[in-house]
C-alpha cells in the first residue's frame, strides 16, 4: 500500500544517495536503483495503474513530481562531479609558465643609432620638402675642393686632413670625400633649381682621438631658389633642431665664420645646459657649437652653371654621429664603429621603432 | 693668434673691458678660444699687513700672526713660512678661497691648538712659480685689502683667438683692433708711420734672378742700419713677447717678431757682416741645402724661392731665415728685409719641407702689400730706438702691387642674401669703419676694398662684412615656403631598399653594426679586393689601409671580437658601401650579415625547450632570402646556384643567389675554413652578402591594384609522396617538378621529410613531399585525384630520376 508518508521517506533516501555518490559511477548506480526499470521510484510509478481514479488524482502528480525531482538532483550532481573531475585533471596539468620563452628577433635585433638618426633626419626634412641625395665616397679633387671654391694650394684645404688614393699616371689623385658637400655640387649639376636636398653619408678625415674618427657621418642640406636667404636658413635650422631634439623650442646663436663654399659663413651655437653626463638642448645658460652654415658662395653657384644674380642658396652641415651622441647620450664617438654587440644592444633601436613625425620621432 | 689686453689697447682706444672685448671678438667672427686672466683668477687674494708675529705656543717652526686685511679687526693666522715677520705686506687668502695649485678650498682651521682664520700665500701655492721658500713679500706701499695681482704686473689678460684662413689681416693685433673698432667698442689708433730719411745708399744691392719667368716675389726691399748695439730688447717689448709665449732673443730679432704679431708683417734681419755680395732672389737649385734658424738643414728644390748671396742660400723666402747670416750680440750692421711673396709658392714650400713658421702662416694667407714699405719703416724706427745706429736708403727690386677692386654694391643685396632690409647709411657705416671706401648715392653703392682684405671679392663678401659687424642676431627667422606638392618620393630606390633590408634583418634578430669603410690589405685580399687603386696613399694605420671589397671581413672580425669578450652567439649585419674600383659606378650598396655560435634566427644560446644547435648555411640562407623579399624578390624568383658562391665560402655549403644565369645578387653559406683561419677567426660562422643595387628596377605598373584574390570555396586536399632519389640531386628540382605537374591544381609543395639511413639504399635519400591540390570549379573525383598524383610522380621521376618509395 502506498501512502504519502512512504513517498517522502523514499524521496529522502534517494536524494541522500545522490548527494553521497562520490563519482560518476556511483551516481549511475543510484540512478539505476531509483529510476531504472526496477528502480524504487519506477516501481512506485508502476503502482499507479492499479489505483482508483481518486487515488490516482492524488498519487499521480505526487509520484511524477517525485521522479522529476530525483532526475533533477541526479543531473545537478552529475554536473558537480564532472566539474570536480575536470578541476582535478586541470590541477594535474599545471605548466610552469614562468619558464622563459625564446625571444623573437623583434626583441633582440637592433638598428644602429646612426641609421636611426638618419631616418629621423629624413622624416624631418622630407616634411619640409627635401629629397635625399647621395654621392660616391671616392671623389675627385675637383668636386671635393675646387668646385667648392677651395683654390688649389690654398691653406683652406689644410682645414681638412684628407685621405688620398694613389696618384694615377695622368697625375690625377682621387680622395675620400672630406665632407658631403660634393653631393651638393652633384645635385646642382643634376637638377634645375629650385632645389631642396639633404645629403647624408660617410665622410673621411685623417684623425683619430676621443672626438675624431677617420670615418664619420655628415648630413648637409642645400636650398637653391630665387629668394633663399639667411632668415629662411635660420628657420630651417630652428625647426630641424627643435624637432630632432624633441623640445618645445631652441635658441640659436649665429657666429661669423669661414667656409670656402659659403659667403657669408656662420657657425651656429644652440642654447643648452651642460650636466656632468648629459647635455640638454633648449634650456640652460651654456652654448654648444653644433653646426656650420651659410649662403652658397657665388663662385660655387657659377661652378655649377647657376647665375648668382638670379639664384641664391643656403647650405648647412652637421655631424650625424655627433647629434646622435648628444640626443641619446653616447659618450665616445669611437664606440659607434666598434661593432660591440653589447653596445649595439644597449644603444640600438628596435626594428619597428620607425621614426615618423606623425608617430613621434622616438619612443 | 694671441695677444694681451694691454697690447690690444695700444691699437684700440676706449674703455672696453675684457668681457666686452672677448664677447665682441666672438660676435664678429674672431672666435675666442682661450682667455688667461691671472688678475681675475686671483681676485680673491688680497694684500694683508702683518701687525704682529709671535712664536706658536706648541710648534717651533710656526708663527701666529695678527694680520690686517683691510676690513674688520685684524685676523689671527698661523703661518709656517720663515720670512713671515712683523710689518711685512703679504698675500692673504680668506677661508672659502680655492688655492690654485691644489684646487683645495680653504677652510677655517685650528693648527696645533691655535685658530687660524686664513692663509698667507707663497708663489707656488698661487701657481705663479716654484718659489716655496717663503710667502710672497709685497712692496711696503701695497694697499691693504686690495687684490694683489695688479700690483705685481699680473693684470694683463691674454686672449687667444682662432683666425680663419680668409682673414690674414687679423694675424696682427692692429687688424684685430680694426674689427673691434668697426663693432664700435672703441676707436682704432692709427698713428702715422715715420719715414726715416736714409743717410747713405744701401751698400747691399738686391735683384731678382728668375731668368725669363716672372719673379716669384712682386717686391723685395732691404735697408741697412749700421752701428747698432744688439742686446736685450726693452722691458715692454720682452714682456709683450713673453705674454704670448714667444721667447725674446735679442733686440733685432725681437723687433721682427713683434711686428709679425703686431702688424701681421713678417720681416727678416741679416747680419750684414756675414752677407757676401748682393742679395739675389731666385729659385733654389736642385741639390742645394740650407741650415735654417731652427737649427735644421733643409734640402731644397727648384720650386722653392730663396734669397742668396755669393756664399749661397741665406734665407728660405717668406718661411725662415738662415743660421749663417743670423743676428746675435756681435751684430753691428743689420740688413732689414721686407718683402712680398707668392702665397701659393710659400704654402707649397712650407708643406714640402714640413716647416711651419709665423712668417709662412701669414705669407701663405696673404699679407697687406701696401704695408710692405711702412712695415720696413716701422722696423727701422724700432731698431734705431732700441739699438741705435744709422739707417741707409731702401734698396728694392720689383714693385708693390696695387689691387684696385671696386665692387658695385646694391644695398638690396643685403636683403636678397641675408633677408635684412637696411638703409644705405646702415650699410655704409660698418664698411667704412672696416676701412672700405664707400661712395655712391641711394641704393647703389661703390665699395673700394682695402689692401689688407684679399678675401673680399664680390657682393656676397660685402654682405658678410655688413651683417657680421651689425650683428647676426638681427637675422629674423623666416619660414621656408611650403612645397607645392607633398607627394613626391624623397628617397631613391636604393635608399628605400637599404632601409627595408635594415629593418628586416633587425627583425630577424641581427644587430646592425657600422664598421670602417677600410679594411686591412690581408682582409681585402681574402675577399677578392686589394686592388692597387683602392689602397689609401696615406692610411691612418695598417689595419685600415684598403677600401673594402665586401662587408664580410669587418663583420667576421667583429664577431670574433665579440666572442673574445664573451658574446659567442652573435648575429650582426651591416648595410653599407663596398668598392670594386675607384669610379663612382664601382661603389655598391651591399647588405651582409653573419651568425656565429648558436645565434640562429629562432633564438640564440641554450634553452630549456630545445637543443642549441650551431648555426648552419640555412640560417644565412634564411637571412638572405628575407632581405631579398624585403626588396621585392620572392624566394621563388631567386635561383640558388650551388657551387657558384665566391671562394671565401665553404665550397659544398654555400651558393650564389641569382636571377638567371648572369645576374648575381649575392651569396650565402658557411665561411671557408681557410678564410676564417687567415682572419684568425673561429667558427661556427655563417654569413651572406647581397648587392642591393644589383637587383633590377621593378617594372613600372600603371596601377597599384593587386591581381584578384581568387580564393576558392572548395576544400583543398593534400597528398603526401615519398620519393627515393640520388642524394646529389637538389631537392628543389623535385619541388619544382611537382609544382609544374599541374600549375592550376597544385598550389603548394612542402618538403616535410628528408631521410637517409637504414631502409634507404646507400647513396640515396628519401624525400617526403606534401602536395596541396586546390579544386577550382567542382570537387575532384577519386579518378581525377589519382590522375594528378600519377602525373606528379611521372614529372618528378623525369626531372630528377626519383622513384616512389614503396
Amino acid at each position: 500500500m502506498t501512502d504519502l508518508d512512504s513517498l517522502s521517506t523514499l524521496e529522502a533516501d534517494v536524494l541522500a544517495a545522490v548527494s553521497a555518490a562520490a563519482d560518476e559511477a556511483a551516481l549511475e548506480a543510484v540512478r539505476v536503483s531509483a529510476l531504472g526499470k526496477k528502480g524504487s521510484v519506477s516501481e512506485k510509478l508502476k503502482t499507479l495503474g492499479g489505483m482508483t481514479p481518486d487515488e490516482r488524482k492524488t498519487f499521480g502528480p505526487a509520484l511524477n513530481a517525485l521522479r522529476d525531482r530525483v532526475a533533477a538532483a541526479l543531473s545537478e550532481r552529475k554536473t558537480v562531479l564532472a566539474d570536480a573531475a575536470l578541476d582535478a585533471r586541470l590541477a594535474a596539468e599545471r605548466l610552469d609558465v614562468s619558464l622563459p620563452v625564446r625571444e623573437s628577433g623583434l626583441e633582440t635585433g637592433r638598428i644602429h643609432p646612426v641609421s636611426q638618426v638618419t631616418d629621423e633626419l629624413i622624416a624631418i626634412f622630407s616634411a619640409m620638402g627635401f629629397s635625399v641625395a647621395e654621392g660616391p665616397d671616392i671623389e675627385t679633387d675637383d668636386l671635393n675642393f675646387t668646385k667648392l671654391n677651395f683654390p688649389v694650394g690654398h691653406p683652406a684645404r689644410e682645414m681638412h686632413d684628407t685621405f688620398f688614393l694613389p696618384a694615377k699616371e695622368n697625375g690625377e689623385r682621387l680622395l675620400l670625400r672630406t665632407h658631403t658637400s660634393p653631393v651638393q655640387i652633384r645635385a646642382m649639376q643634376a637638377k634645375e633649381p629650385p632645389i631642396r636636398v639633404i645629403c647624408p653619408g660617410r665622410t673621411y678625415r685623417f684623425d683619430m682621438d676621443q672626438t675624431h674618427t677617420p670615418m664619420f657621418h655628415q648630413v648637409e642640406g642645400l636650398v637653391i631658389d630665387r629668394d633663399a636667404n639667411l632668415g629662411q636658413l635660420k628657420w630651417v635650422l630652428e625647426e630641424f633642431l627643435k624637432t630632432f631634439f624633441e623640445v618645445p623650442s631652441v635658441e640659436l646663436r649665429f657666429r661669423p665664420s669661414f667656409f670656402p663654399f659659403t659667403e657669408p659663413s656662420m657657425e651656429v651655437d644652440v642654447r643648452c645646459r651642460k650636466l656632468p653626463n648629459e647635455i640638454r638642448i633648449g634650456e640652460g645658460d651654456d652654448w654648444l657649437e653644433i653646426l656650420g652654415c651659410g649662403m652658397v658662395h657665388p663662385n660655387v653657384l657659377r661652378n655649377c652653371g647657376l647665375d648668382p644674380d638670379v639664384w641664391t642658396g643656403f647650405a648647412w652641415g652637421i655631424g650625424i654621429d655627433r647629434i646622435a651622441m648628444l640626443k641619446y647620450g653616447m659618450p665616445d664617438l669611437r664606440d659607434l664603429f666598434g661593432a660591440d654587440a653589447r653596445w649595439l644592444s644597449h644603444y640600438g633601436f628596435r626594428p619597428l621603432d620607425f621614426p615618423t613625425l606623425a608617430g613621434g620621432l622616438s619612443q | 693668434m694671441k695677444f694681451s689686453l694691454s697690447w690690444l689697447k695700444e691699437h684700440l682706444s676706449g674703455p672696453a673691458d675684457l668681457q666686452t672685448v672677448t664677447e665682441t671678438l666672438t660676435r664678429v667672427g674672431l672666435e675666442v678660444e682661450h682667455v688667461e686672466d691671472k688678475a681675475g683668477d686671483l681676485a680673491a687674494f688680497v694684500v694683508g699687513h702683518i701687525l704682529e708675529a709671535k712664536r706658536h705656543p706648541n710648534a717651533d717652526k710656526l708663527q701666529v700672526c695678527s694680520v690686517d686685511v683691510g676690513k674688520g679687526a685684524p685676523l689671527q693666522v698661523v703661518c709656517g713660512a720663515p720670512n713671515a715677520r712683523q710689518g711685512l705686506k703679504v698675500v692673504f687668502a680668506a677661508p672659502g678661497t680655492v688655492i690654485p695649485s691644489s684646487g683645495v678650498k680653504l677652510g677655517a682651521s685650528e693648527i696645533r691648538g691655535v685658530a687660524s682664520g686664513g692663509m698667507l700665500c707663497s708663489s707656488r701655492e698661487l701657481g705663479l712659480g716654484d718659489d716655496h721658500d717663503g710667502i710672497i713679500e709685497l712692496p711696503e706701499n701695497a694697499p691693504v685689502g686690495r687684490p694683489f695681482a695688479p700690483l705685481v704686473g699680473l693684470d694683463d689678460p691674454v686672449i687667444e683667438i682662432a683666425v680663419t684662413p680668409n682673414r690674414p689681416d687679423c694675424l696682427g693685433v692692429h687688424g684685430v683692433a680694426r674689427d673691434l673698432a668697426a663693432a664700435e667698442i672703441g676707436e682704432l689708433r692709427e698713428p702715422a708711420v715715420q719715414i726715416a730719411r736714409g743717410g747713405f745708399p744701401c751698400p747691399t744691392a738686391v735683384r731678382f734672378d728668375f731668368g725669363d719667368e716672372a719673379p716669384r716675389s712682386p717686391f723685395f726691399a732691404v735697408r741697412l742700419v749700421r752701428g747698432v748695439r744688439n742686446s736685450v730688447s726693452p722691458e715692454w717689448l720682452r714682456r709683450r713677447l713673453q705674454s704670448i709665449g714667444s721667447k725674446p732673443i735679442n733686440a733685432l730679432v725681437d723687433v721682427t717678431n713683434y711686428l709679425t704679431f703686431d702688424r701681421g708683417r713678417p720681416l727678416h734681419v741679416f747680419d750684414a757682416a756675414k752677407v757676401k755680395g748682393d742679395l739675389v732672389v731666385r729659385r733654389a737649385r736642385a741639390g742645394e741645402s740650407f741650415l735654417a734658424l731652427d737649427g735644421k738643414t733643409y734640402a731644397l728644390d727648384d720650386t722653392m724661392c730663396v734669397i742668396a748671396d755669393d756664399n749661397g742660400v741665406q734665407s728660405l723666402a717668406g718661411v725662415m731665415g738662415g743660421a749663417a747670416t743670423g743676428c746675435d750680440e756681435t751684430t753691428t750692421d743689420v740688413l732689414i728685409e721686407s718683402a712680398l711673396w707668392d702665397p701659393l709658392n710659400i704654402a707649397r714650400t712650407g708643406r714640402a719641407l714640413n716647416l711651419n713658421s709665423d712668417a709662412r702662416h701669414r705669407f701663405e694667407r696673404g699679407v697687406d702689400p701696401a704695408f710692405a714699405l711702412p712695415g720696413l719703416e716701422l722696423a727701422t724706427q724700432m731698431v734705431v730706438d732700441a739699438c741705435g745706429g744709422e739707417a741707409s736708403e731702401v734698396a728694392s727690386a720689383g714693385e708693390v702691387p696695387y689691387r684696385d677692386l671696386i665692387i658695385d654694391f646694391p644695398v638690396a643685396e643685403v636683403r636678397r642674401l641675408a633677408g635684412l632690409a637696411l638703409t644705405p647709411a646702415e650699410v655704409k657705416a660698418p664698411l667704412m669703419r672696416l676701412g672700405f671706401r664707400v661712395s655712391g648715392q641711394g641704393e647703389q653703392l661703390k665699395v673700394a676694398v682695402p689692401s689688407w682684405r684679399p678675401d673680399v671679392e664680390g657682393k656676397a663678401d660685402i654682405v658678410e662684412e655688413v651683417v657680421r659687424i651689425i650683428g647676426l642676431d638681427r637675422i629674423v627667422s623666416t619660414p621656408l615656403p611650403a612645397v607645392a606638392t607633398v607627394g613626391d618620393a624623397r628617397l631613391s630606390l636604393v635608399q628605400r631598399r637599404a632601409r627595408n633590408v635594415r629593418r628586416t634583418l633587425a627583425a630577424r634578430g641581427l644587430v646592425e653594426a657600422v664598421t670602417w669603410s677600410f679594411v686591412s690589405k690581408p682582409q681585402a685580399e681574402s675577399f677578392g679586393g686589394a686592388k692597387p687603386e683602392l689602397a689609401l696613399a696615406n692610411p691612418i694605420s695598417a689595419d685600415l689601409s684598403d677600401m673594402r671589397p665586401s662587408l664580410l671581413p669587418s663583420l667576421i672580425a667583429a664577431a670574433q671580437r665579440n666572442a673574445d669578450r664573451g658574446v659567442a652567439d652573435v648575429a650582426m649585419f651591416e648595410v653599407g658601401q663596398t668598392f670594386l674600383g675607384d669610379r663612382p659606378e664601382d661603389q655598391r650598396m651591399a647588405a651582409a650579415g653573419v651568425r656565429r655560435g648558436t645565434a640562429k634566427a629562432r633564438g640564440a644560446g641554450r634553452h630549456w625547450g630545445e637543443t642549441a644547435l650551431p648555426v648552419d648555411a640555412f640560417d644565412a640562407k634564411g637571412d638572405a632570402l628575407a632581405a631579398l623579399s624585403a626588396i621585392g624578390l620572392s624566394a621563388g624568383a631567386v635561383q640558388v646556384a650551388q657551387g657558384a658562391a665566391p671562394d671565401w665560402f665553404h665550397p659544398g655549403r654555400s651558393a650564389a643567389l641569382q636571377l638567371g644565369p648572369k645576374l648575381v645578387l649575392g651569396a650565402f653559406g658557411e665561411l671557408h675554413p681557410r678564410t676564417l683561419q687567415a682572419l684568425g677567426v673561429s667558427g661556427p660562422l655563417v654569413g651572406f652578402e647581397l648587392i642591393l643595387d644589383a637587383a633590377p628596377q621593378p617594372k613600372a605598373k600603371a596601377t597599384k591594384a593587386r591581381p584578384p584574390f581568387g580564393g576558392s570555396a572548395l576544400q583543398p586536399l593534400t597528398r603526401d609522396f615519398a620519393f627515393l632519389v640520388d642524394r646529389d640531386v637538389p631537392a628543389a628540382e623535385l619541388i619544382r617538378a611537382a609544382q609544374a605537374a599541374d600549375r592550376k591544381l597544385v598550389t603548394d609543395v612542402t618538403l616535410f621529410d628528408r631521410y637517409e639511413g637504414p631502409g634507404v639504399p646507400e647513396g640515396r635519400v628519401s624525400l617526403g613531399l606534401a602536395v596541396t591540390l586546390q579544386p577550382r570549379e567542382k570537387t575532384l573525383t577519386d579518378a581525377e585525384i589519382e590522375a594528378v598524383a600519377e602525373k606528379i610522380v611521372a614529372q618528378v621521376a623525369k626531372a630528377s630520376g626519383a622513384t616512389l618509395r614503396t
